[in-house]
């Protein structure tokens, strides 16, 4: 690997073509991919912090059994934004998956992360198509104004849709009359809309405007994580378009493909919506493996381990995620040489899989680590994650979901891979490129602080879920006999210490703004060696209008 | 990988790094082929809808084809192997959003694999019009779809009952000898055919009939051969 830090940066010489737009046409208008990864993340913070807030009302609710917070007598009034009824519930438990999965972790990895440092890491000067990208963002605003309508709208068996993040019908047909179901299939159109031009314009992106010498092999790890994850969002985003698009003709226009009256098959849509359900969670968190690879090599000092192995488990992962769908269908009752067929497909996936964990942790082995906090969080995902994968292959076993399918086990191997998955590695990401981004350096006493906070607060929730799910208790109801009362209070007292970490984290945001100490070019030495680190903090408006020659090295 | 500037290498190098890569070193041109592979994408993107659309049609097909999730196949001549084993037939009836009394006359029949069974069904209008309804089946165990297969039946088509009329209906059918060899189907002892009367004209779609004559609807059987 190449040192970075001794190198200076050539683009100190186009200081003329550091020329800001003023403030109205920078933000509104942006074609700027930086400004607009910094746009993403700003809105991802906000929507993780809504999706948040529902999933307090959630926990709060399950604290105890009985109704707390969804009854009309409940002394707790949520001032007539949601509905306080079993419904209420509902619909509170689908608009956090939806926010959470759509316009948090998404506009974060992707359009965040993915926008702000993809060309940069190529060494191009900005994404192939920039004012596509600026029609993504406002796209995915537009989307979020008709979730967040559809919420505060009747769905037929009260406000907003409680059919959950996946609609199935007929749930989401006869079950939801009203106007919010549909607005909230318009919403997953725009938000689908938006993150296909933005798998279109990465691809473009990476694939005609890297830097001379800077080949598909040598791209860095990060680069190639979007790659994958670009085409999973164009092969896989179009089924689910279909899919809800037939749901809204199905609702509003006669058709009946999903209803049985007129020949239709309501476990169509499951295929379909699966076909995409599965890529996604793969383009979720694929991101997030890019990221703590850089993470990790850089704070081990170390080039990463088996760079070719660790890209292509990633397409193998992508390739593979395409043809195991139905394992989350196991109980519409498929032959058993079908569902033999989905079991072992679906354990393959642990094989490449296997080979990023062994590839991370090799990477550390023997290397001068610092627990800087983007590492604290890179170590988390990669211990939280296993975590998730390991009742991920429990559950690949259609014997065993056949028992467990809708419990909370479920949930808790979900949020294993994703909350505390892709979330941590969103974090890790956030600490590493914050000095870059921002240009300020952030309390690193207090970035540690809301790790241990956070760590212990989601493995509180999310840990005792396995034991409820094994104990039999269903997803998706808003109460419980008393059996399980022990640990969904543990649960909801993780989630207490959660909001603590969440406040830390708008403490450090807080922090950095008010000291501004100036940030450097490259804070982490000599274990930073993608092209970012060679310019300066924040990069200049334009970079590498004179391309970076890259030369070829040994990983 | 090591990142450096242009300016750092000495002509021999990049001459050196030219030839390693192919590409040229210096500005690139602007925009080169990037609509040929954003073309390319909407390429994707479009194929994918269509696959999306074409699947329902492709699922339907596999699912008659296979019997798959149940789907019961509709069979032109009886088999002509009888077996000695035994099956029992349970009969369930359902109605959703019309105002008829559907029921099985029979609880449930033991018949011998091969061996073609009669059972029927009544069914009243309870309401003040003539309605039109058609009845949805499957069996469970889903596996058996393949091999329950039906000779004659009230639901290959739409079905019109006066105002308070009563009509018996007979279902003609048979477990094809298949069913003891299959290993998903071998140990099962009783399989459960159900059906659900709905009404035949769907009422969502008001504009898109002619009111006198109402649709006839593709089950998922296939194309009715003959009304009853």
């Amino acid at each position: 690997m190449a040192h970075a830090a001794d190198i200076d940066h050539h683009d100190a010489s186009h200081d003329d073509a550091d020329h800001k737009p003023p403030f109205f046409a920078r933000w509104f208008g942006s074609t700027n991919h930086k400004d607009i990864g910094t746009l993403y993340i700003l809105f991802a913070i906000m929507a993780g912090l809504v999706g948040g807030v529902l999933s307090g009302l959630i926990r709060w609710e399950l604290a105890e059994p009985g109704i707390q917070i969804f009854g009309p007598n409940s002394s707790i009034s949520l001032m007539g934004l949601i509905e306080q009824s079993k419904h209420g519930y509902n619909a509170v438990v689908t608009a956090h998956a939806l926010i959470m999965i759509f316009f948090m972790v998404m506009p974060a990895m992707i359009g965040g992360f993915g926008n702000w440092f993809v060309p940069i890491m190529i060494g191009a000067p900005d994404m192939a198509f920039p004012r596509m990208n600026n029609i993504s963002f406002w796209l995915l605003v537009a989307a979020w104004v008709l979730l967040l309508t559809s919420m505060f709208v009747d769905g037929g068996p009260g406000k907003g849709f409680g059919g959950g993040w996946t609609i199935y019908p007929p749930l989401s047909t006869t079950g939801h009359t009203g106007p919010s179901m549909d607005l909230a299939i318009l919403a997953l159109h725009l938000a689908g809309a938006s993150s296909i031009l933005g798998a279109i314009n990465f691809i473009t992106t990476i694939f005609n405007m890297r830097a001379p010498g800077m080949t598909l092999h040598r791209m860095p790890l990060f680069a190639w994580s979007v790659l994958v994850t670009a085409f999973l969002l164009l092969l896989s985003l179009p089924v689910l378009a279909g899919a809800i698009t037939m749901l809204l003709t199905d609702r509003n226009f006669g058709t009946h493909f999903f209803d049985p009256a007129a020949g239709g098959d309501p476990v169509m849509f499951q295929h379909l919506f699966w076909f995409f359900g599965h890529p996604e969670v793969y383009i979720l968190i694929l991101p997030g493996f890019g990221i703590v690879s850089h993470i990790v090599s850089t704070f081990s000092k170390k080039p990463i381990f088996g760079y070719l192995a660790m890209a292509y488990a990633m397409v193998a992962i992508g390739f593979v995620g395409f043809i195991v769908w139905a394992h989350h269908m196991y109980t519409v009752g498929m032959s058993i040489n079908l569902r033999a067929y989905f079991v072992a497909a679906t354990m393959v996936i642990a094989v490449p899989t296997g080979v990023k964990i062994f590839s991370w942790i090799a990477t550390m082995w023997g290397g001068s680590i610092s627990f800087k906090t983007p590492m604290l969080w890179a170590i988390g995902f990669i211990f939280l994650f296993t975590v998730g994968g390991v009742t991920g292959v429990v559950l690949s076993n259609a014997g065993i979901d056949y028992s467990l399918h809708d419990t909370y086990y479920v949930v808790a191997h979900f949020h294993y891979v994703l909350s505390l998955g892709a979330v941590f590695a969103i974090f890790a990401g956030f600490f590493y490129w914050f000095e870059k981004m921002w240009g300020v350096k952030y309390n690193e006493f207090l970035g540690c602080l809301q790790f241990w906070i956070m760590f212990v607060g989601v493995n509180l929730v999310f840990f005792p879920q396995h034991f409820l799910g094994l104990q039999g208790m269903p997803r998706r109801y808003v109460d419980y006999p008393a059996a399980f009362a022990h640990w969904n209070y543990i649960s909801s007292v993780g989630y207490a210490i959660t909001a603590v970490g969440v406040v830390v984290f708008l403490v450090i945001l807080l922090e950095a703004a008010i000291r501004r100490r100036k940030a450097e070019a490259n804070p982490w030495g000599e274990g930073a060696t993608t092209l970012e680190w060679t310019l300066s903090s924040p990069p200049p408006f334009h970079q590498f209008s004179d391309p970076p020659v890259i030369k070829a090295d040994s990983h | 990988m090591a990142p450096t500037s242009k300016d750092d290498l000495s002509p021999e190098d990049l001459r050196k790094i030219e030839a390693d890569n192919l590409v040229g070193v210096g500005p690139r041109p602007k925009g080169r082929g990037h609509l040929k592979v954003a073309a390319i994408c909407g390429v994707a993107f479009f194929g994918m809808v269509g696959a999306a659309y074409a699947a329902v049609p492709l699922y339907k097909l596999f699912c008659q084809a296979t019997g798959f999730d149940g789907t019961v196949r509709k069979a032109v001549a009886k088999p002509t192997q009888v077996l000695d084993r035994k099956i029992e037939i349970r009969f369930d009836a359902n109605v959703r959003n019309l105002p008829w009394d559907f029921q099985a006359m029979q609880v449930s029949q033991d018949i011998r694999i091969g061996e073609t069974g009669l059972a029927f069904f009544k069914v009243t209008n309870t309401s003040d019009k003539p309605l039109t309804g058609r009845a949805m089946y499957n069996v469970v165990p889903e596996q058996a779809g393949p091999y329950f297969q039906k000779l004659e039946c009230f639901c290959f088509s739409s079905q019109t009952i006066e105002p308070g009329q009563t009509v018996e209906f007979p279902v003609v059918y048979f477990v094809d000898p298949g069913f003891v060899t299959d290993p998903d189907t071998k140990g099962k002892s009783e399989i459960t055919l159900s059906y659900t009367f709905f009404p035949a004209v769907p009422d969502a779609a008001g504009t898109k009939q002619a009111a006198t004559t109402p649709r006839i609807v593709e089950p998922l059987g296939g194309k009715p051969p003959r009304a009853l």
